[in-house]
């Protein structure tokens, strides 16, 4: 309990060391220790999904990871998603678009979630959307309009892929390289 | 001007939500802040002895609180006084009613598991948890009673011996001769319907944080909650303080439907804690807390007799039902009144006779869930209707029109009282049009057709019908006061307390479209009891009857005030005034104008006011809308279903809500309650069940036992909306936050029913979940094979 392990990590793009006890989660070193509270804890048992972060790219569930195996990742949180001018990411531009949170409390876990799919949804179908976001719990929407509102951002990165086939700049993600990602499966 | 209200203006809670800017308690830190762990009973029923002393030395460790300590200081939770009966009801129906108060912390003895028995108080959250499971509890065991009926028995010791009975609460209301009614129908059945018990969770636990500020000896409590004026006249009662010095504070609430719109012991612990320590003490709940903890709901069991005519008409109803109340009660008879005043619903049925009793058992205390009871009687009232049309031979839908209110009776009156204390008198609907509405969106007729083919083809395909009214928007009140500021800005502070419901957005729509301004320049606060004098809070659908009738009359009163300023400085009489675009000009000569922030000048106090001499200073007006009665919103579901032979999911293929709520301020808004009440509805149909065993222990505590529906389940509802606007507000609004989640079951129900019903399943007891899907799927099988074997010979 006493003993403290050194981590070492990327969040959101900065640097982050700490020295942590070996059983702190994941998702309290980054609320409690980074004050990244954007990151919701629902059920602390890994069901929920409004602790979803991305690991390396990947969706993981902070509730059930712990700080010292995040070192040496990249740890990606809601908070990361926002511009540096405030403007929103067209994941939650499309959540706002659709009226897709009420209370909003599961909302960044559905963000990161779709985040995380983000460069397969073009290809996706609505059933696996569904799916791909059936990890994530909300007691609000009855989910419609979330749904709605990722088929509205596949439909808009399917049309940036048609318009847009080759080049590498000029998308509003750009700097995530996501679209053009996208954009590059699209032609193959 | 109606120009926001009823546009699908975007919401102003959004931003923060999506960027995680957003604060919820449990994001809440403040200086010195210490955590707290609850010790929590083992048992559901036994003797305690609680020793904390090798907790105490447990490192980080500040305070393990235990009964002993709150003895004399803190006193236990009674009823709030918001959910009493009026006396006018009272001396009507004679219930009885036991006084049932409820510990802070369990003193000598447990009465269900997951009582808090004690609060460590440490550095934070992790070292409290390694204390608490340092505090010794020694549990005497004592008999467990979890079953309502054994509960109920007048030999059954009762749980709390000050009560000297098990049933806590009863009352028996009639209309008409049901006797009479009775022996002149045609037809009688009998039967026992089952609503379990459920649980809201809402994604956000509960959490509270209160500080202690030693120089004005005042507390401040964050606390997720749905009803800060209640949580706040409880602690100054309970801690014997002076209400002044308290002050509640609901920020980001996770969701609530219900769970979250009473006060916990744990609000006035923690308060009591932080006041005690001198520092600020936070506690959040965890999920399995929550399962075992958190008040839980419905919960019923129904006998009912039923008599009818031939054409399905029917004469009489008498229903006798037992809600399992857990250990305590808090809310009293609230939602067993709703079944009581819900069950007959669209129909005119003469004679009614119905009595319900609450039951204390060693279970989880109970509390409204979106519905509050009224899921309960739909659930009973819509089977019966599906029972009655196979007895008869008839389609649902022609018992229902035989049956059915029309619209040239309204208002109708049902002949009873509301749980309010008025007379339960529904305002406005067209309850056939509406039914008809729903059918042709569900295209019924293609699907009777359809499920008559399939069924030779072994496919089951059932449609479940479910109609519902709910009166809405309860008093006794709810408060608005508009003050514009000296940059001009509108500022509405409410009472009522959001949690998801967009009262920033449509409470803004209604005050521009009352200065002339866009809803930009209108900035709501809510969830703050230091706001207004008085607040009620967030719950039973009444947030747009009643603050949004708040606002617009505040806003109305402060229009007026303002124009008579600007009349007084422009020296133009206010006939002529025009207030627009936030200034106040004379409509001849646009040229001569205020803005708001002029007026707010104008308004200040001080020597030689620019304002009427009769007027108060400051640009500020108050109104507290006392409803005169609830308005009764409506609607019809109706599901298409499938079932799955091989998995015994139920496949929606259709799901429909027509409904009416009166004005719509927002459709956005509106058509999101509606989908996101279906799906908890849909939930309940379908999959969830709080389970105790005899022994009164939780079988399901996690999220991998209590199953709610994903994206994967919950369809996209068809919706459609017949407007018949409130007589009971000048807006003509309805509420709608608990519509969606009252029908699903009973449709869902009726679907399943309807889908074996050559077997003659009927399914009276939710939910129906795929393993009893299967069962039923291969009895129906079996009998579809016998009777082709027969055939054939």
């Amino acid at each position: 309990m006493t003993q403290r392990v050194a981590i070492e990590l990327t969040v959101n793009g900065r640097p982050v060391r700490a020295e942590v006890e070996p059983r702190l989660l994941l998702a309290d070193f980054l609320r409690d220790h980074l004050e990244l509270t954007g990151t919701h804890l629902g059920c602390e048992h890994g069901v929920c999904g409004a602790c979803t972060v991305l690991l390396d790219g990947d969706p993981v569930r902070s509730c059930l990871a712990l700080a010292v195996q995040a070192n040496g990742t990249h740890v990606e949180t809601v908070e990361s998603l926002t511009q540096e001018d405030g403007s929103l990411h067209p994941i939650q531009q499309a959540f706002a678009d659709h009226h897709a949170l009420q209370c909003g409390f599961c909302t960044p876990g559905f963000l990161m979630t779709v985040r995380g799919i983000f460069d397969d949804l073009p290809g996706m179908t609505e059933a696996q959307i569904r799916e791909a976001v059936s990890g994530n719990l909300c007691r609000c929407t009855g989910y419609a309009n979330i749904v709605r509102a990722v088929q509205q951002l596949q439909r808009d990165l399917q049309l940036q892929a048609v318009r847009d086939p080759a080049t590498r700049s000029g998308s509003r993600v750009d700097d995530r390289g996501a679209l053009r990602d996208t954009a590059r499966s699209e032609v193959k | 001007m109606a120009t926001y209200v009823g546009s699908n203006y975007r919401r102003k809670e959004d931003y923060r939500l999506l960027t995680g800017k957003s604060e919820f308690v449990a994001d809440m830190k403040l200086h010195g802040m210490l955590e707290v762990a609850f010790v929590r009973s083992m048992h559901a029923h036994a003797e305690i002895a609680v020793d904390g002393t090798e907790a105490l030395k447990m490192p980080g460790v500040h305070a393990v609180l235990t009964a002993r300590d709150l003895a004399g200081v803190v006193g236990p939770l009674n009823p709030l006084e918001e959910f009493r009966l009026p006396q006018d009801l009272i001396d009507t129906i004679h219930p009885v009613l036991l006084p049932c108060p409820e510990d802070i912390l369990a003193v000598d003895k447990v009465v269900y598991a997951g009582q808090p028995i004690a609060m460590v108080i440490a550095e934070n959250r992790y070292l409290a948890e390694d204390a608490a499971a340092r505090v010794l509890v020694k549990y005497t065991p004592l008999p467990v009673l979890a079953d309502p009926f054994r509960a109920r028995e007048p030999g059954a010791p009762p749980i709390h011996p000050a009560m000297g009975s098990n049933v806590q609460a009863s009352l028996h209301v009639e209309v008409g001769d049901v006797e009479r009614g009775m022996a002149e129908a045609d037809c009688l059945l009998k039967r026992r319907f089952v609503v379990p018990r459920v649980t809201a969770n809402p994604l956000e636990t509960r959490g509270v944080l209160a500080d202690y500020d030693r120089r004005s000896d005042s507390l401040t409590v964050w606390t997720s909650t749905q009803v800060t004026f209640m949580v706040r006249s409880n602690i100054a009662k309970l801690l014997d303080i002076p209400e002044e010095k308290v002050r509640v504070v609901a920020p980001d609430v996770g969701g609530g439907f219900g769970t979250k719109g009473g006060v916990y012991p744990e609000e006035i612990a923690i308060a009591y804690a932080a006041r005690r320590l001198g520092r600020p003490v936070k506690w959040i709940e965890d999920r399995m807390e929550h399962m075992q903890s958190c008040r839980q709901s419905r919960d019923q069991v129904h006998e009912v007799e039923v008599a009818f005519n031939r054409d399905g008409r029917i004469l009489a109803l008498k229903d006798e039902f037992v809600v399992d109340s857990g250990a305590y009660n808090p809310l009293l008879v609230t939602c067993p009144y709703n079944t009581v005043a819900h069950m007959r619903g669209m129909f005119k049925i003469p004679n009614f006779a119905i009595a319900g009793a609450c039951v204390i058992t060693n279970k989880t205390p109970s509390i409204a869930y979106r519905g509050a009871g009224r899921p309960e009687a739909v659930f009973v009232m819509d089977r019966l209707i599906q029972i009655i049309s196979r007895e008869l031979g008839l389609d649902p839908v022609e018992v229902m029109e035989v049956n059915l209110i029309r619209p040239e009776e309204m208002p109708y009156d049902q002949g009873m009282y509301y749980r309010d204390g008025t007379k339960l008198v529904y305002d406005s609907g067209d309850y056939p049009a509406t039914l008809h509405h729903a059918l042709e969106l569900a295209e019924y007729d293609r699907y009777r057709a359809l499920q008559r083919e399939r069924r030779s083809e072994g496919e089951y395909i059932g449609i479940g019908i479910s109609s519902y009214i709910e009166g809405t928007g309860i008093g006794p009140f709810e408060g608005a006061v508009i003050r514009v500021d000296a940059t001009g800005q509108i500022v509405a502070y409410i009472g009522s307390t959001p949690h998801g419901q967009s009262h920033e957005t449509t409470l803004s729509q209604i005050c521009a479209d009352e200065f002339g301004v866009s809803p930009e320049q209108v900035t709501v606060r809510a969830g703050d009891t230091s706001l207004l004098p008085y607040g009620v809070g967030t719950f039973a659908s009444r947030g747009a009857v009643t603050a949004g009738s708040a606002v617009q009359v505040a806003s109305q009163k402060l229009r007026e005030k303002m124009m008579r300023i600007a009349s007084h400085t422009l020296e133009i009489p206010v006939e002529d005034l025009e207030m627009r675009d936030g200034k106040v000009f004379a409509r001849q000569m646009p040229g001569r104008s205020m803005s708001f922030r002029d007026i707010a000048r104008a308004a200040r106090p001080g020597p030689n006011p620019a304002r009427p001499a009769d007027l108060e200073p400051g640009v500020e007006a108050t109104h507290y809308f006392v409803p005169p009665s609830v308005t009764y919103s409506g609607g019809v579901h109706v599901a298409v279903v499938r079932l799955d032979k091989d998995t015994g999911q139920i496949d929606i293929i259709r799901y429909v809500v027509v409904h009416d709520c009166g004005r719509v301020l927002n459709p956005m808004v509106v058509d999101g309650q509606i989908q996101g009440g279906v799906a908890q509805g849909l939930g309940e149909a379908m999959y969830e069940q709080i389970v105790h065993d005899e022994q009164g222990q939780l079988l399901t505590g996690t999220y991998m036992d209590y199953l709610q529906p994903t994206a994967m389940e919950v369809p996209d509802v068809i919706q459609g909306h017949s407007t018949f606007l409130s007589t009971r507000n000048a807006m003509g609004v309805k509420g709608v936050g608990e519509g969606g989640a009252i029908s699903p079951p009973a449709a869902i129900a009726n679907a399943v029913s309807d889908a074996l019903s050559m077997i003659g399943i009927e399914v009276n007891e939710v939910p129906v979940t795929p393993v009893k899907v299967l069962q039923y799927c291969r009895e129906a099988d079996a009998r579809m094979r016998l009777a082709a074997a027969e055939g054939a010979r």
